[in-house]
Formats: structure tokens, C-alpha cells, sequence
């Protein structure tokens, strides 16, 4: 019966794929398309799983498609069900196909309905490829999916400037999740030597075998995995980017942030559950980063005086507790809350415009004047300061901003003076006597050598870091990030000997994206002056098309999987030893944050209130 | 005006707080908290001044369009929604007949740059073009929260430890009684301690320049407006909040100057210099006088040609409307029902329905003034026009019916244990209760129920037995003279005064949704954003008392004992009625009333049917039954975001009898009230209909004019991704300022044109009338509403302008004629011709 499980995945993508097509005034051909993918979709697994558990629930296992294969490396999608993807997968689609059709009538005339509608089939493929995966491979696909599509859905609304800030401050987030997951996926496959499928994860005998000898490594990639998990999963201290994405459709909320995408961390822990269920230490840590929101989420709900985030709150704090049950082995009590919550939170969101009417009418025929709350009972000076610090949401948001965005925004206005011509100009002669020197390697010392990888990557970075904090040229920006690229596959062509068409997947796509996006930008300077990144310019307003050519072209440019740099990226990194921890991070904060300057450069371009102002454009507190 | 700027356009030094305050609040949106929203002219600061001038001096200071784009006329004129004769002639009153063809051709053909470029923001924006600070970024997220928790209404369950001090003493004693605070640094928390801190004293550290101190106020509150203008309002009124809350415009400014304080200390650790200190170039002062352009003029001269291309269609139908055959039929039964513009085509139907059926309009609180108290309830609900403080409580007693509650409302999900438990078991209900409510839609106990506010079973307290019977300093109920005189001016004033049939009815209305925030700005405007239930029953039990009709003869009213007035409620979205008292008919009437309300029950169906037309979703081809199924869905349904349209469209007010409009087709776009001139030659009640009229009507029209000119900065958007925020106002996500105004889906099929009034009676009449109350007088003679007076006797129609009447003669030719309304209906957004209906 594996041989169904590409089916729900193949589904929603030709869902997708045809609501691409549609042309936008065809309200009813959207909407119908995209409930009845949900729709299918859910009583096919429905179906599936009613068959599977007459079967005796075994899991299954099935190795789909080899993209590249080399010697000591493959590349292949694979997938896997089990008791967690069925209940996934049944929850989400259920969600969806409620949600799709709730959205044809909440939507119509909506300025955007196609777009809106492409988006959360986008989302559902993203989230059917996560759920099925079968390895970190195919479940990174799915994860780059449902980032992107998060930003979108995020930026619904992009003319106005909170949700295109927000969406770029939840993708950072979401990229610092990614970190995790790229260097999980890095060294796990040094410890199993190949693409581990999750399904060998469950052989004990392996699995403990293999841990034995490298322990070490087992807890890196367990602290990595819960990382993302936690970043996915609006745990501490990411917590204060869930109720900052409720800026699109309430339906849309409900669903992404009130259910499906926030409990994919969750889903993440679950899925790797045997792979670290006997290092105690990770349980441990597990547990108490679910205790500590729970904790802390619990009392900032308690405050909150808008609806969403007291929502988005409260579901932050049970899944702290849901957390604590996987570091338990509570897998089912996991899985049973899991669902309650999703559909509770889904159901509050979307009833919260009716808690006026309800509230008021409460407060009109029940009204004390002041509801005494325990915390009353608490010491004065515990109370109050509590309850500034649970109202500032511990400063989680601050906490961000002081050790994510302005370090990195500092260490990128430092190298102002490195402007684009300049290290166009020293960089380049640097980089072709580096080619010059993979070829004819003798040259160099062993030392240097060893040295030199290093010195390329942090290279990358610092051209990426420089890309992110850019204000002004955008095409600079853009050649910074590709000559980073470059410098990556310099740092790795260093580090070890190995068939230069690995470099030519890896580089394909960026040199193609590249040169679209520029193309992109091109065109747009063809009628437009204001083109530059000290603001928000909101021209996506007079040139979709143009906006959409090059979002494409920075994901293809960002290792998305639209272009073979995303098989690139992988084949890089099987490439960067064990020992190379540093290579290993440098590389991946690289990629990291040239996703984040490209999303940048997109928002500053083509999103948020529109420089012109013939029509009407939203205040900037909108 | 007196602002702090001379003729010459530079600014005087001297700051005055009181001043600027006062300024501000005149300035600031002044929409009411969500349960008491109330339709008003969202730019009412400039109604001092001629609507042109007006709309282009506040788009210049505070960046609002507030005209279409010169594209759009252009557009409305290609699809011949702006007809050329109108245009010329419009062009060629303002600009002579020498100049109208250049007039023409820069409005036809040249190229202008639209760019709104206001002033607002100017002068702080400096912080960040100087200083490298984001202000806005750094402040507003903390002031929203502690504004929001402050004033927060019942959805937080922690809530603000310390309210009842008043906003600033709430904050010190927070912060004195903390380890932490929202305001950091040791500078800022000792001005904030200092009671004596005032808003000169911040403004001196942080600009410096006392001349500038006014404007960097207005951009310091106009970056949220909407917050500001709901503190200005909360302060005027505080019992717009059930749960009071102390609180002033100047307390926010200090606390807000107080966190701009903190955050440049923070920023600049080492010291920075006030904004004023080398700032290269100073800002055009806010009020400096502003040019007039040619773009402004060509849009205003669009504008009236839109305007009265619809006004001149209407005004031809008028005089084509067939006087006789709107007067005949013998009349048997009558109605009393508010002048809103939804019930306009209620009437119609009824009268289609039933040839015999006579209808009046008037405000829909009955012209009885009053708080109303539902049995249980711990407060009293004012349900008159919002500017009247009425002195008479009517309670209701003896009510059968319970609220229901709603777990998924309720507190205990968001607890730690109290969510585990809840999720894992009412969790999966809320699944079952979404698909239910998705294929199935029915009311759920978070639904606005037209009918809930007053039990259909219940009595009231309208009369007054014992002068000293009085709760809460008011009396409860009225006495036998204060119901005459109230009953009196309303039927005169309707001129209905005589020829009383059998059953009168009294048709309150109001409305039913779900997931509406502004629920209350569907139900009736003159009962203050309720539904008209009470004031209809109230009023008819005033009309049905032995004492008051006997008072009433004596005033030459004279209501024979076999009548009987009959209360009613309509519900608007759902188009269904509910009748009061039904049991104290005598038999006789109940025959006739089983009769009417056979009646009233093709008429909602046919009214749903018309309503239906612009409802994309209703499929038209359905049987009427089916329409009518699908309407009243809408009112239940999570997902509908348009249950009804409210009063999109809206652009006329009929002060005349109904021979007038009685068989037009006004696509359900006019205020209708009812006036007699024979009755009121005088014009002593004139002066109450328009001194009421002009105000609420024009407030709803301009309100809904300015939302859709500008939906971004005057309206609130779209509502799909609305936020409640304290149960007092809605906003974007979770950061946001609040959006007072309309949102979207309630202005979208809007035409923006101002409320023409056409009222029936003498020119002299009129002019006088109007010119004797000064409020009232301002919106005619400053042109935010038209005013054209049809001749009672022989239908001549009197433009009033520049403060006199001139003869006005419709150029439009035959207006559309029909046999029957659905032979011409189709469904479609768009606004449907003026039609004279054969069958009405």
C-alpha cells in the first residue's frame, strides 16, 4: 500500500498547479479548486488509514525517486506513514477543507483572492510533503515550502507596512529554524554515512549502535532538531513571532498560526522521537524548554487585551505542556492534544470578531467591577512586576531585535566602507587565484590548506552579511549574494577533492537566478527612479508581474527547491567534515542569511505602502 | 480659526497646552467605542468651513484623498455614469460661459500629478532622517499595549493591577511598586514621578524650539489617530465605557513624550541634542495657508458633475411621478417606520403588496427619548439620537428568555490547566461545531440578535404611576402629558392626523450578524447604534393610552378608540418581523392584523428578493422562498463578511409626503421622511425634522462618502484581518492603530456623493426654517449637504446656494418606467436608474 503515499502528496501539488492557472476574477474555479484538493485529499487518507489500521497500523516505508546519485552520496525522496503522519495529515486536511470553503465566501471581492487561495494550497503541499517525509531530505522540501509560503500568507496584505514587517520578521525567524535543520542534516549524515531514512530510525539496534561510538554527535544533531522544532513551534524565546503573524485573513490565521504551521515543531520532535529517546539529557532539555514557555506563555495570555494574541498565547502554552508530553514518550497524549488544540485555537480565531458582541453583552447583564484573579493574592510588588513583564511579553520581541537582528545589522554597517566596486575589485582577483588554486592544489601548504575553507567562508558570510544591511543598491545587493554563493563553493572545492560538477548543480542555479533577478530589477528601473532599499516602495502596486519574476528568481537564488542549487547546497555539505563544525556553521549562517537579505531586498522593493501616492496607501501604524 | 498662525503664514512662539489640546481633540476621529458606533462626519473639524475647501485643506494637512483621482471621473464619465449635458452645465455655472470649454478640456484630457503630498508627520519624521531613530517602531508597540490593557473592556483575565487612579497615577504607581517598568531609563522614570512634569517641560527636551511644539503634537497623536481619538472621546464621555475608566488626552501625551524620552536615552547613551538643534530644514508649519491648485478645482467640478448627474435623474422622476395614481386607493391600514434608507424599499413592497397600505417615516426612535434596562442588566442603554440626554428610564420586567453561554468565549481555555483539559476535549467539539456552522449556519451565542434586546414576551415600564419613582436619577417612565406632547409632535409632525384606520403599526428595525465587530452600526442610528424594538413599543403604548388620546383630542388629534397602534421590529439583514402585544388585540383587529401580517410576509420575502441583487453570492435565478432562505443565512454565517449592506448607497433624504416617492424606484438609496406641509405651514415642526435630519442622515452619508474615498487612511479597511482590541475598537494584527471609519466591505459598493435633501414645502418657508438654528444651517450653506425644496402645490423645485434659492429645472428626459419591479431586476452590484414602477 506505499505505493499510495505519493498520491496526497502529488494531489495537493496538481491542486497548486491548476489554481496557478485559473484566471483571478474566476472566484468560483479558485475556491473550488482549492476545497475540493482539501476535500479529496482528506477523504483519501481518511479512506487510507481506515484501510491501514485493518492492516494492523504498520509503518511504511518507501523510497520514491533518486534525484542525484554519486559515489558515497544519494539524493532521493522518500516517504513514511505512521500514526503521527496519519493523524497530521487528517488534521490538516480536515483544517484545510473547512477553511478553503469558509475563505470562498469570507474572501469574495477580496482584492488578492487568487493570490490568497494559491498561497494556502502552496502551504498545504509544503505541509503534505513535511508530514510524509521519510527522511531530512524530503522533509527540508516541505519545510522550505511552508516558510516561504508563511511570508506570503504573512504579507498578505503587502501594502500595508506591519504585515510585510511582520512577514520578514517571522521568516528570520523561521530561517533561524533552518540553521538547525541544515546542521542537523549535515551531521547526521557524517554519523550514518548516508541520507538516513527515518524509517531505520526506529531499529533500535541500529540506532543505538551508532550512538554508542559518537555520542556527541547524537546530542548535536538532538539539540539542532529541537532548534528548529522550537523556532517552528513559537517556543522561548522565539514565542513573540506567533501572535505578530496574524496579519492576514482571520481564516488564514486560524489555521497557519493557530493550528497547522505552529505544531509542526512538534511534529518535528515526534518524527525524530526514537533517534534521541535514550539520550536523557535531550528529554531533559526538551522538557523544561516546554515547561519554561508554558510557564512564561501563560501568564503573557493572561494579559493580553486583543483577541488574537491571547489566542496565540494560550496556544503557545499548551504547546509547551505538548512538548513536555513527547519528552515524555507520551506520543498518543501528544498526538490527542496536538488536535484538540489545533482545532480549539482554529475555532476560537475564527469566532473572535463575534467576542465583541458576546463580551459586551456578558459585561452588560453580569458585570462586577473588578474580577478578582489569583495573582491578587500574590505580593504586590510580584504582582505588578509580573504583570509588566508578561504585558512587555518578557521582552522576547526586544530579546530578538538585541541578539538576532542588530548584532547582525551592526556587524553589516561596520563593513560599510567594503562597498560593492571596492570589493568588487579586491574580492575578485582573490577569488580567481583561489580557483587557480583548487586546480593546482601542490602549491599550497598543508596548513594553508587546511586554513583556507575557513577563510572562504567567512568570506561568503561577510558579503551575505553586507547584502542584508545594503540600503541603497539593490543590484549590488543582489551580486553580493551571488559572489557569495561562489565563495562557498571556493571554501568547499578547498576542503576536499571531488567532482567539480557538484559545483556546477550547486552554481547552475544561482548563476540563472541571478541573472533573472537583475533582469527583474532591470526592468523596473526602466520606469521606475525610486528604486532603492532605505524604505519599504510598495511596487508591487504597478508591477506584479515584475514583483513576481523576482520573487521567483530570489528563491531560486536562496536554495529553494525550484533550482538544482537546492540539491547543491546538500552535495556542499556532504563535502565539510565532522570535525569542521565552524566551516559547517559558516557555511550554513551563509545560506541562512542570504535567504533573509533576498526576502529583504523583495519586501523593501515591492511590498509595503506604495511610494505614490495618487490612491489611497495605508498609514504606516496599519 | 485660530490657530497659532498670523496672516503671514509664520508661526507665533508661545506654546499653550490648553490650546493645542483643544486643537487636537477638534481634530482627532472622534468614533465612539465599537458597542455605541454611531455614524458621524468623519472630517466634522472642517464642517466650519465650504466642502471644497474643506476636503482639499484636509487632504493637504493630513494626507487623506478625499476626492476621487481626476482617472476615476474620467472613467465614471466614459461609462456614462457622468453625463456630459450635466458636466457641461455644471462647468459652465462655475466658470462662466467664456471659460467652461478650457475648463472642459483640462478636465477631459490633461495630465495631472495626483500625488498627495500632507504636511502631517513632517516635522517629527526628522528623527529619523536626522537622528537615525525610528520613533514610531520604538513607541508605539509598548503605548498601544498599555493603552489597550488600561482601557481593556473584558477580554484579558489578568487585568490592569492598578484603574482606578486614573491613566497617569495608574502607570507611577506601577512603576513604583515594581522591579521593572514601561519606562526604563532613570530620566525618564524621574519625570514620570514627578507629578509636576508637563507637557512644555518634555516638549523642551525633546524639541527645543517652543514654535515647533504645537506641530510636533499633532504629528506625534497623528501618527495614531486612532488611539487619540479614542482617549479624546472616552475623556468627553466616560460612560461610552461600561467599565469606567479615567483617562485624558494630556495624560497620554506626557506618558507617550515620556517613552519617546526613554528611548532616545536609551539610543543615545552618551547624550543627543533636542530635535529642533540642527535641523537644516524646517517643515512648512501645519497651518500655513495652503494654495488652491487647478487639480483641486477640476476634481471639485468632477464631483458636482457626478453628484448631480444622480440628483437631476432623481429630481426628473419626482416631477415625473404620476401624482394621481400615487394618491388613490383606499387606504386601510398604516405604518410608522424609520427613515432609513434600508427601509425605503420595505415600504415599497408593502405597498406593492398591499395597494391600501399607507406609510410614514420617521426617526426611528418615535420621538420618545430614553435609557432603556433590560431586566437583569447592571446598566442603562441610552436608545435616542446621540446628541439628546434623555431624563426617563423604561425597564423591562418579567423576561423569559436566557443568554446563552459559549465556552469557546469563555476563560478557562486560555489558563495552563484549564486549555489542557479544554483542548483535549471541547477541542474536538469546536471541529464538529465549524463543520456544522460551515455547511449548516446557525446562530451561535456570540451572534447579534436584532431580537434579543428586549424579550418578545416581556413588559416595559412606560408608564410613570408615582413622580417619585426614580432609579439612577431618572424617572422611570412617562406621565400621561409627557407621553401626549411626545406622541403629538410625532404624528404632526408625519402629518398624520387624522383618517386613523383600524391598526396603525410602528415598525422599529434593526439588524442580526455574527462576527461583526460594528454589529452596532447596523442597527438603528436614532436609537444610538440599538434596535428600534423598545421605542416602537414604547411609542405605541404612549398612541394606545385612554389618557394620552384623550389629551391628544384636545390638541385636534383625534384617534378614534377603535385604532390601535401596533409595535413592531423589522430585522434589516434577515428581513423578518416581530410583532408586540399582539394579545391586547380585540378580536375585530386581530382579524384585520392576521390579514397584514400575510402582508408583511410577502413584502420581507420581496425584500429580500431586491436586496438579494447585489449580494454576488445569492444565486437570483432562485425561487423567492430560496432567495429569502439564503438572505437570512447570511446573518448567522462565520464567513459572510457583508450580511447586509447597511447603508452603502445611500445619497438622498425625502422630507415630503409619500406621493412624492410612493411608485419610484430609489433603489433603496433615500431617507424617507414624512412631512406635510398643509399640516406645518408654519414650519414648527420642519425646524425638529431638519434639525434632526441633517445631522444623522448627513453624518451616515458623509461617513460612508469619506470611508470610501479613502478606506486606508478614513476607513478601516478591510475586516478580514481585524483584531479586537478591548472590546472597544478593532484593529490590523496585533501592533496596529486602531481603525476608526468603515471598513471595506461596507463602502465598497458606495457611490461617494453628498446626501441630497429635497424637502416639500415653501422656499421662504424652508429659508427660514433652516437659517433659525445655526448647527443646522451649517451644512447647507457650507455645502456638505444639497438642498433642493419642491414646490407642495405645483412641484417646483428650488436649488438652495450661496445661501438663497434659485429655480432648478431637471434636464434628465424620461425616466426608466416598469410595470413591476422584478421584471427589471437583475443581480449586480451596480445602482439601478431611477424607475417609475406601474404596479406600486
Amino acid at each position: 500500500m506505499e505505493y499510495l503515499l505519493p498520491l496526497f502528496i502529488l494531489l495537493p501539488l496538481i491542486g497548486f498547479l491548476i489554481s496557478l492557472l485559473i484566471p483571478r476574477r474566476h472566484e468560483l474555479a479558485l475556491s473550488r479548486t482549492a476545497y475540493l484538493t482539501a476535500g479529496v485529499q482528506f477523504f483519501l487518507i481518511l479512506a487510507f488509514t481506515i484501510w491501514w489500521s485493518f492492516k494492523g497500523w504498520p509503518s511504511l516505508n518507501v523510497k520514491e525517486m533518486v534525484v542525484y546519485r554519486s559515489t558515497g552520496y544519494e539524493f532521493f525522496v522518500d516517504l513514511y506513514y505512521d500514526r503521527v503522519s496519519a493523524v497530521y495529515l487528517l488534521v490538516g486536511a480536515l483544517l484545510t477543507f473547512m477553511i478553503t470553503i469558509y475563505s470562498r465566501y469570507y474572501l469574495h471581492r477580496e482584492a488578492g483572492f487568487k493570490r490568497f487561495f494559491n498561497t494556502v494550497l502552496f502551504f498545504f503541499t509544503g505541509f503534505a510533503i513535511t508530514i510524509l517525509a521519510g527522511n531530512f531530505e524530503t522533509l527540508f522540501i516541505g519545510w522550505e515550502v511552508l516558510g516561504v509560503s508563511s511570508f506570503l500568507l504573512i504579507a498578505f496584505y503587502r501594502e500595508r507596512y506591519l504585515p510585510v514587517k511582520n512577514a520578514v520578521k517571522v521568516f528570520s525567524i523561521y530561517r533561524i529554524g533552518d540553521v538547525g535543520l541544515i546542521l542537523a542534516m549535515w551531521a547526521s549524515h557524517h554519523l550514518w554515512h548516508e541520507n538516513i531514512t527515518f524509517h531505520k530510525l526506529h531499529n533500535y539496534e541500529l540506532v543505538h549502535h551508532q550512538l554508542a561510538g559518537h555520542s556527541a554527535i547524537g546530542i548535536f544533531v538532538s539539540l539542532c532538531i529541537l532548534l528548529a522544532a522550537m523556532a517552528k513551534s513559537a517556543q522561548l524565546p522565539f514565542s513573540s513571532w506567533l501572535p505578530r503573524a496574524m496579519e492576514g485573513p482571520t481564516p488564514s490565521s486560524a489555521i497557519f498560526y493557530g493550528s497547522l504551521s505552529v505544531h509542526i515543531g512538534v511534529f518535528l520532535l515526534l518524527r525524530t522521537f526514537p533517534f534521541w529517546e535514550h539520550q536523557t539529557s535531550v528529554r531533559v532539555i526538551i522538557g523544561a524548554v516546554g515547561l519554561l514557555t508554558s510557564l512564561l506563555a501563560s501568564p503573557t495570555a493572561r494579559v493580553q487585551s486583543s483577541v488574537k494574541a491571547q489566542i496565540a498565547y494560550s496556544s503557545i502554552a499548551q504547546i509547551g505542556l505538548i512538548f513536555i508530553e513527547v519528552a515524555l514518550g507520551l506520543e498518543l497524549l501528544a498526538l490527542i492534544h496536538f488536535a484538540g488544540n489545533a482545532f480549539l485555537r482554529t475555532y476560537q480565531l475564527l469566532v473572535s470578531p463575534s467576542v465583541v458582541t458576546y463580551l459586551i453583552r456578558e459585561q452588560f447583564y453580569n458585570f462586577k467591577p473588578r474580577a478578582h484573579t489569583f495573582e491578587d493574592s500574590l505580593p504586590k510588588r510580584l504582582e505588578y512586576t509580573m504583570y509588566v513583564l508578561s504585558l512587555k511579553e518578557w521582552n522576547l520581541d526586544t530579546f530578538m531585535y538585541r541578539w538576532w537582528w542588530n548584532p547582525l545589522k551592526k556587524l553589516g554597517r561596520r563593513m560599510d566602507v567594503f562597498n560593492i566596486n571596492r570589493s568588487i575589485a579586491v574580492l575578485f582577483p582573490f577569488f580567481v587565484a583561489g580557483v587557480f588554486l583548487v586546480f593546482n592544489k601542490h602549491y599550497l601548504s598543508p596548513a594553508l590548506l587546511h586554513a583556507l575553507p575557513a577563510v572562504a567562508a567567512g568570506i561568503s558570510l561577510l558579503l551575505v552579511l553586507r547584502a542584508f544591511t545594503e540600503r541603497r543598491h539593490v543590484r549590488r545587493a543582489l551580486a553580493m549574494v551571488v559572489m557569495a554563493h561562489f565563495w562557498v563553493a571556493l571554501a568547499i572545492s578547498f576542503n576536499e577533492h571531488f567532482d567539480q560538477s557538484h559545483n556546477l548543480i550547486y552554481l547552475s542555479g544561482v548563476v540563472l537566478s541571478g541573472v533573472v533577478a537583475v533582469f527583474a530589477i532591470n526592468r523596473l528601473r526602466r520606469t521606475e527612479r525610486n528604486v532603492d532599499m532605505g524604505r519599504f516602495h510598495g511596487h508591487v502596486f504597478e508591477h506584479p508581474r515584475i514583483a513576481l519574476m523576482f520573487l521567483l528568481a530570489a528563491l531560486g537564488l536562496a536554495g529553494f527547491p525550484i533550482t538544482p542549487t537546492f540539491l547543491g547546497e546538500d552535495l556542499i555539505y556532504s563535502h565539510i567534515h565532522p570535525d569542521q563544525l565552524l566551516l559547517a556553521f559558516m557555511v550554513a549562517m551563509s545560506f541562512v542569511l542570504n535567504g533573509l537579505a533576498l526576502i529583504r531586498i523583495y519586501a523593501r522593493v515591492f511590498l509595503g505602502p506604495h511610494v505614490k501616492t495618487y490612491h489611497e496607501v495605508a498609514y504606516r501604524s496599519s | 480659526m485660530d490657530h497659532n498662525v498670523d496672516n503671514a503664514g509664520s508661526v507665533r512662539s508661545g506654546f499653550d497646552e490648553e490650546h493645542v489640546i483643544h486643537e487636537l481633540k477638534h481634530y482627532l476621529p472622534a468614533q465612539a467605542p465599537l458597542k455605541d458606533f454611531i455614524h458621524h462626519n468623519t472630517l466634522h473639524a472642517f464642517q466650519q468651513e465650504k466642502f471644497t475647501d474643506a476636503l482639499h485643506r484636509a487632504s493637504r494637512l493630513f494626507g487623506y484623498k478625499t476626492t476621487l483621482t481626476v482617472h476615476e471621473y474620467r472613467k465614471l464619465h466614459i461609462e456614462g455614469r457622468i453625463r456630459s449635458e450635466v458636466l457641461q452645465r455644471v462647468v459652465r455655472d462655475r466658470k462662466g460661459d467664456a471659460e467652461a470649454s478650457e475648463w472642459l478640456g483640462r478636465m477631459l484630457g490633461k495630465k495631472y500629478d495626483s500625488s498627495i503630498d500632507a504636511r502631517i508627520g513632517r516635522l517629527r519624521g526628522h528623527w529619523k532622517r536626522d537622528r537615525r531613530i525610528d520613533m514610531d517602531a520604538v513607541v508605539h508597540t509598548t503605548l498601544f499595549r498599555v493603552l489597550n490593557s488600561y482601557l481593556d473592556q473584558g477580554i484579558s483575565i489578568w487585568n490592569f493591577p492598578v484603574w482606578n487612579k486614573g491613566f497617569l497615577s495608574s502607570i507611577r504607581e506601577l512603576q513604583r511598586h515594581s522591579w521593572t517598568g514601561f519606562i526604563k531609563g532613570p530620566r525618564a522614570v524621574d519625570l514620570l514621578m514627578n507629578e509636576q512634569t508637563s507637557i512644555q517641560q518634555l516638549l523642551g527636551i525633546l524639541v527645543g524650539d517652543e514654535a515647533l511644539y504645537e506641530q510636533y503634537l499633532f504629528d506625534q497623536q497623528f501618527a495614531h489617530q486612532g488611539w487619540s481619538g479614542l482617549v479624546a472621546v472616552i475623556e468627553s464621555d466616560p460612560g461610552s465605557l461600561l467599565d469606567k475608566r479615567a483617562i485624558s488626552l494630556r495624560e497620554l501625551i506626557i506618558f507617550e513624550l515620556l517613552l519617546e524620552v526613554d528611548a532616545l536615552d536609551r539610543e543615545f547613551p552618551k547624550g543627543w541634542r533636542p530635535l529642533a538643534e540642527g535641523m537644516r530644514h524646517r517643515p512648512t508649519p501645519l497651518f500655513a495657508p495652503l494654495p488652491f491648485n487647478e487639480v483641486d478645482e477640476v476634481r471639485s467640478l468632477w464631483q458636482e458633475a457626478f453628484e448631480w448627474t444622480y440628483y437631476d435623474e432623481v429630481l426628473a422622476g419626482i416631477l415625473q411621478n404620476d401624482r394621481e395614481r400615487a394618491a388613490e386607493g383606499v387606504v386601510s391600514v398604516q405604518g410608522l417606520f424609520c427613515i432609513d434608507d434600508r427601509e425605503c424599499s420595505f415600504r415599497r413592497h408593502l405597498e406593492r403588496a398591499h395597494p391600501g397600505f399607507r406609510t410614514y417615516g420617521t426617526p426611528g426612535h418615535f420621538g420618545v427619548e430614553f435609557y432603556y434596562r433590560p431586566e437583569n442588566g447592571r446598566f442603562n442603554t441610552k436608545v435616542c439620537p446621540a446628541p439628546i440626554t434623555p431624563s426617563y428610564l423604561v425597564k423591562e420586567v418579567d423576561k423569559r428568555s436566557r443568554v446563552k453561554k459559549d465556552a469557546h468565549f469563555g476563560k478557562h481555555s486560555h489558563g495552563l490547566v484549564g486549555g489542557w483539559i479544554v483542548s483535549q476535549t471541547l477541542g474536538f467539539w469546536s471541529a464538529l461545531k465549524l463543520f456544522i456552522n460551515i455547511f449548516r449556519p446557525t446562530a451561535i451565542p456570540g451572534t447579534s440578535d436584532a431580537f434579543q434586546h428586549m424579550d418578545h414576551l416581556a413588559s416595559l415600564t412606560v408608564e410613570n404611576v408615582d413622580a417619585d419613582h426614580r432609579e439612577d436619577g431618572l424617572q422611570v417612565g412617562f406621565t400621561a402629558t409627557e407621553m401626549a406632547s411626545r406622541v403629538e409632535a410625532v404624528l404632526k409632525g408625519i402629518g398624520l392626523v387624522s383618517n386613523f384606520e383600524p391598526l396603525v403599526y410602528v415598525v422599529g428595525h434593526g439588524a442580526s450578524s455574527v462576527n461583526n465587530p460594528h454589529y452596532a452600526a447596523y442597527d438603528c442610528g436614532a436609537c444610538s447604534g440599538r434596535p428600534g424594538s423598545v421605542n416602537a413599543r414604547v411609542f405605541s403604548t404612549m398612541a394606545n393610552h385612554k389618557d394620552v388620546r384623550a389629551i391628544l383630542r384636545e390638541k385636534g388629534v383625534d384617534i378614534p378608540t377603535g385604532t390601535r397602534f401596533v409595535a413592531a421590529l423589522h430585522d434589516t439583514t434577515r428581513d423578518e418581523i416581530v410583532f408586540y402585544d399582539e394579545a391586547l388585540l380585540t378580536d375585530e383587529q386581530r382579524v384585520f392584523h392576521v390579514r397584514h401580517v400575510e402582508v408583511f410576509r410577502t413584502a420581507l420575502k420581496a425584500n429580500a428578493h431586491e436586496r438579494a441583487r447585489r449580494f454576488d453570492t445569492v444565486a437570483m435565478q432562485d425561487a423567492e422562498e430560496d432567495i429569502h432562505a439564503q438572505v437570512r443565512r447570511r446573518s448567522v454565517s462565520l464567513f459572510e463578511p457583508r450580511p447586509e449592506l447597511n447603508h452603502a448607497t445611500n445619497a438622498l433624504c425625502v422630507v415630503g409626503r409619500r406621493e412624492l416617492t410612493r411608485g419610484l424606484f430609489l433603489d433603496r438609496r433615500s431617507f424617507l421622511n414624512s412631512y406635510d406641509s398643509t399640516v406645518d405651514p408654519t414650519g414648527k415642526f420642519l425646524t425638529g425634522i431638519l434639525g434632526a435630519a441633517a445631522p444623522v442622515c448627513g453624518g451616515i452619508n458623509l461617513e460612508y462618502f469619506f470611508s470610501r474615498m479613502d478606506n486606508h487612511k478614513l476607513g478601516a479597511g478591510t475586516k478580514l484581518p481585524h483584531n479586537v482590541m478591548g472590546l472597544i475598537g478593532v484593529a490590523n494584527g496585533i501592533e496596529g492603530d486602531l481603525r476608526p471609519g468603515l471598513p471595506i466591505q461596507m463602502i465598497e459598493v458606495h457611490d461617494p456623493v453628498r446626501l441630497l435633501m429635497i424637502v416639500e414645502q415653501e422656499p421662504d418657508v424652508v429659508l427660514s426654517v433652516i437659517q433659525s438654528v445655526k448647527a443646522t444651517y451649517e451644512w447647507f450653506i457650507h455645502e456638505w449637504v444639497h438642498l433642493i425644496v419642491v414646490h407642495p402645490i405645483d412641484r417646483s423645485m428650488y436649488r438652495f446656494r450661496e445661501g438663497r434659492f434659485e429655480h432648478y429645472l431637471p434636464h434628465h428626459g424620461q425616466v426608466e418606467r416598469a410595470r413591476d419591479l422584478f421584471a427589471v431586476l437583475r443581480g449586480s452590484v451596480d445602482n439601478m436608474p431611477v424607475t417609475i414602477l406601474e404596479n406600486a
